[in-house]
């Protein structure tokens, strides 16, 4: 009997581990922002960016450094992660260049009496310190299963990483960051991987109390009080984010995560039903006594009235940024988005896209975004133990909501919220956060694609052989 | 867990999915409206992205564009003794739109409009910035000068017409303003721009009082009277005494119509009421015919109708609904009959012309960047306004005003010259300055070359029927004079 039949999930002969796809996949990865700064920067100035062949290098250095760690300590993973994140973060570069050189910026800036430095090479720096991340997390994380470990310690890091910018001033009308000097960060990036091992782990324990142990009540299954309780602090805490720190976006990333988690933990639509219903109570509620959620309210529903009353123009200038850049965009550099103002590498760096590379650059944009969010499930419908299918739906459901609370956000589709589009829009907290989860999703993914160990040979084999005439 | 694993998947594609009908909805089915929004800066900033095509007088541009170094526009309009030309041009601003030609004719002077589309395609393949084209007017250098230092620093409005053709020569309105001042986006523009609005400047120097501004026509009107009188034959004869009473009571009145001073009006003959404005004569006259066919003759001089020419013109009114005694008061040319100085220009080219009224323009042609030209206007018969006959005698009645009447300051030596004077009552009880009106044209061998209309509104000098021969014929005299030179 060959042991190479196929069957089963475990085998000793995996899957190719597609390392060299990787590698193909990372050359594009590299070469496509190579052309778009070169393309921007003689749309601007009409000459090749001086900073051309180090960009280049720097870029297609990180990615290699990237490849070989994956090479060595994930030789299984996913494919496609790694080059993806490459290519939105190699663009949201150019992009951030791009805007650099804007001078209505730069007069914006000095008009309100600061200094205009340029965000590319931060986030160059950002982006470096991120690739770093992704390499440790690849190297120190030998396997994704230490991390449920780290349960309860993962919940009180969370808590703490929320909490604390309800301590620092609010920024731009949101409570939301944690400044030291210079220096400032967005816990709530971190927090969303850290809560997503909390949830990870504590349903994996959970899951069974939270399924079975149930009441039936109008066709609905009730929970257990004391199960039912972290759904309710949860909740409880997004509410509280919300309502101190103004943070729509992250109340809503966190409490759909957890729904979807606790949903695929227990395989009981009932919870989404809850969730569903107290998610809309609690913005409901919010919304009614609370002015700063009441005005992102009204611009989303009438983005054009603030011209007439004064408030912020910020949706209707990156709608109309969409819309002159119509189906091919005006391309790289040769568009006005930078009209937006504040913001426009951070929150709005999606309406540079939709203005410079039109309607078909922003789907494909948004599409691979809709694959790292594909690969991620792939990996959670791959993974072997429940912790890591659990993890992985965690975060890529999180890493959906982001992406669909934002662009939704920035296209007017939804209520803005103030998060940023991950790799691509400025921002250390960012950039770090998603290399992180990037490389946690990978190292997942190489536990579910890796063969298994062949099985040592059995010496009880040798005695029950039947000996035959 | 794969069940609730895959609905997560579908979940997850749906938002993706939102996303995407959201953004083909925004950036195909709505993208035209949000990028032609009157709040996106776009326009501007492609407005003023490359210099503006010109605007043409005399082979020579009224107009320019500058190099900024501001943020959002790379050039800015100029204007050429903007002051004079305003009301031709009207004005391209940066941040407060444009209007008149500048507005009308956009497309070209930025070179969007289709039909250079072809020259876009030809610039964009080679690489050079997009050009915009040139508007060529009809309008005559020389006798706006005359017309706009004619009206010096006193209120008032010029319109000189090309009686055979309906080409405008001249469009002057004071006081003017310098559409350079309010061209850029500075705090410098703002703040002229504020300054120039009506509600600061009683003076409105922004208004346009050529074309916009109708004022009671006063004795010039009593020319569209005889018109009327010989049209429907009710004298055919001018040099036949009227059988006018002096004094004439107004009907159904206890008041007399009366004239400026003692002037034999009595049974006057029609060039003898007209030469020396005969208020009873033209009022009678107005009476006899009936509101209905006085209304009738306005109207085929084009009155009660805005004209194009491509800048709109306020339509000129001759009353409809009044009892008996306004109808007579409105014939000569008071009450409620206003006129634009373009319309009484139209009134004295038609008659110059033999009664053919042409449409006034004062665009000739479109001019794409390479000079090719991409549209020409030609003369447009607006209508007949009195027969030849008739014509040619209200043009011997009128030159009978300038030869021995109240418009001798309109002679010019050698020329024909056929003319009226008005000052019209303004103002509750008359309290306020008059108007002074004078109309004209000047006739050469073949046809006449020019027709022209003043008004100077407010000057506190005279207010008898003179004052229009004495303050505003002088300036006629000048434009006249300026086309017949420019005609050698």
């Amino acid at each position: 009997m060959s042991s190479t039949s196929n069957t089963t999930t475990i085998s000793t002969v995996g899957p190719p581990s597609r390392r060299n796809t990787e590698l193909a996949m990372l050359v594009f990865a590299v070469i496509i922002p190579v052309f778009a700064y070169a393309n921007a920067g003689l749309a601007l100035s009409d000459e090749m960016p001086s900073g051309m062949l180090s960009y280049g290098i720097g870029l297609g250095l990180l990615a290699g450094v990237g490849h070989l760690v994956v090479r060595k300590f994930a030789p299984y993973a996913d494919p496609l992660l790694l080059p993806i994140a490459t290519l939105l973060n190699g663009l949201g570069l150019v992009i951030i260049w791009r805007l650099d050189q804007s001078k209505r910026l730069a007069a914006r800036a000095e008009s309100i009496g600061q200094v205009y430095a340029a965000a590319a090479p931060k986030q160059l720096m950002y982006s470096a310190m991120g690739v770093a991340l992704f390499v440790a997390v690849l190297i120190l994380l030998k396997d994704h299963r230490i991390l449920q470990r780290y349960t309860y310690i993962s919940m009180a890091a969370a808590l703490v990483l929320l909490v604390m910018p309800v301590f620092f001033p609010a920024k731009f009308g949101a409570r939301i960051w944690v400044t030291v000097g210079s220096f400032s960060i967005q816990p709530a990036e971190f927090a969303k991987i850290v809560i997503a091992v909390f949830f990870a782990g504590y349903l994996m324990v959970k899951r069974d109390a939270l399924a079975l142990a149930s009441r039936r009540f109008m066709g609905l299954y009730l929970p257990r009080g004391r199960d039912l309780g972290p759904i309710l602090v949860v909740w409880g805490m997004s509410i509280l984010i919300l309502v101190f720190e103004t943070d729509l976006g992250t109340s809503l990333l966190f409490f759909g995560m957890f729904v979807v988690m606790l949903y695929v933990a227990t395989e009981r639509t009932s919870w989404i039903v809850f969730g569903l219903l107290m998610s809309a109570a609690g913005a409901v509620g919010v919304a009614t006594f609370e002015p700063h959620v009441q005005q992102r309210v009204d611009a989303w529903l009438d983005p054009f009235a603030a011209f007439k009353n004064g408030t912020s123009d910020q949706i209707a200038q990156a709608l109309m940024s969409f819309g002159s850049g119509g189906v091919f965009g005006t391309g790289l550099g040769q568009g006005n988005s930078d009209l937006i103002g504040f913001a426009a590498n951070s929150d709005f760096i999606l309406a540079t896209v939709g203005e410079e590379l039109g309607l078909a650059g922003t789907m494909a944009f948004l599409l691979l975004y809709g694959l790292i969010v594909e690969r991620g499930v792939r990996t959670a419908l791959a993974a072997r133990d429940p912790f890591g299918k659990l993890l992985a739906i965690g975060l890529s459901a999180a890493f959906a909501i982001q992406i669909f609370v934002v662009a939704g956000g920035v296209m007017g589709l939804i209520p803005l919220t103030g998060m940023t589009m991950p790799f691509l829009a400025y921002g250390g907290s960012s950039v770090l956060a998603n290399w992180a989860l990037v490389a946690i999703l990978i190292k997942i993914s190489d536990t579910a694609r890796r063969p298994a160990p062949t099985p040592a040979p059995s010496t009880d084999a040798e005695m029950t052989q039947v000996v035959r005439p | 867990m794969n069940k609730p694993l895959r609905r997560i998947a579908i979940f997850c594609g749906l938002l993706v999915f939102a996303l995407l009908l959201r953004d083909n909805w925004i950036q195909y089915v709505q993208a035209d409206d949000l990028k032609e929004n009157k709040h996106n800066r776009r326009v501007l900033i492609a407005r003023y992205g490359q210099p503006r095509g010109n605007i043409i007088v005399d082979g020579r541009p009224i107009t320019g564009s500058v190099e900024t170094n501001g943020t959002d526009f790379k050039y800015k309009r100029t204007y050429k003794n903007g002051k004079m030309w305003a009301p031709v041009t009207g004005y391209a601003s940066q941040v407060f739109d444009a209007n008149q030609l500048e507005k009308l004719e956009d497309g070209i002077l930025t070179g969007n409009d289709d039909r250079l589309f072809f020259n876009r395609t030809i610039d964009m393949i080679t690489g050079k910035e997009q050009k915009g084209g040139d508007v060529i007017t009809t309008l005559n250098r020389k006798a706006q000068e005359a017309a706009y230092n004619g009206l010096g620093n006193k209120k008032g409005a010029v319109a000189a017409l090309d009686p055979r053709t309906g080409k405008i020569l001249a469009l002057a309105s004071t006081p003017s303003y310098d559409p350079s001042t309010v061209a850029g986006g500075s705090k410098k523009d703002e703040k002229a721009w504020t300054a120039l609005q009506p509600k600061n400047n009683t003076d409105d120097p922004m208004l346009n009082r050529a074309l916009r501004q109708t004022y009671p026509p006063g004795s010039t009107f009593k020319v569209v009277t005889a018109a009327a009188a010989l049209e429907n034959e009710k004298y055919t004869d001018i040099d036949e005494p009227t059988e006018s009473p002096l004094p004439w009571r107004l009907p159904l009145s206890s008041k007399n119509l009366e004239n400026e001073g003692s002037i034999p009006c009595k049974n006057a003959t029609l060039r003898q009421a007209l030469r020396y404005s005969c208020n009873t004569v033209f009022g009678k006259l107005g009476d006899d015919l009936g509101k209905d066919k006085m209304l009738e003759q306005a109207e085929k001089f084009g009155f009660g109708k805005e004209v194009l020419t491509p800048v709109r013109t306020n339509a000129s009114v001759y009353p409809e609904d009044m009892d008996r005694p306004s109808n007579a008061m409105s014939a000569i040319g008071q009450y409620d009959t206003r006129a634009t100085p373009l319309q009484m220009a139209m009134v004295a080219s038609a008659i110059a012309n033999d009664g053919t009224l042409m449409k006034p323009y004062m665009v000739d042609s479109l001019r794409a960047p390479d000079l090719s030209i991409i549209e020409r206007n030609d003369p447009e018969k607006m209508g007949r306004a009195v027969s030849p006959e008739n014509a040619r005698k209200l043009q011997d009645m009128m030159q009978t005003v300038v030869k021995e009447g109240t418009g001798t300051n309109a002679q010019i030596p050698g020329v024909e010259v056929g003319g009226k004077t008005g000052t019209a009552q303004h103002g509750v009880a008359n309290s306020k300055n008059p108007y002074a009106w004078f109309i004209s044209y000047a006739k050469g061998k073949d046809g006449s070359p020019v027709a022209v209309a003043v008004v100077i509104e407010g000057s506190d000098t005279v207010r008898d029927d003179i004052a229009g021969g004495r303050l505003a014929a002088p300036i006629a005299k000048d434009v006249m004079k300026a086309v017949l030179d420019s005609e050698k």
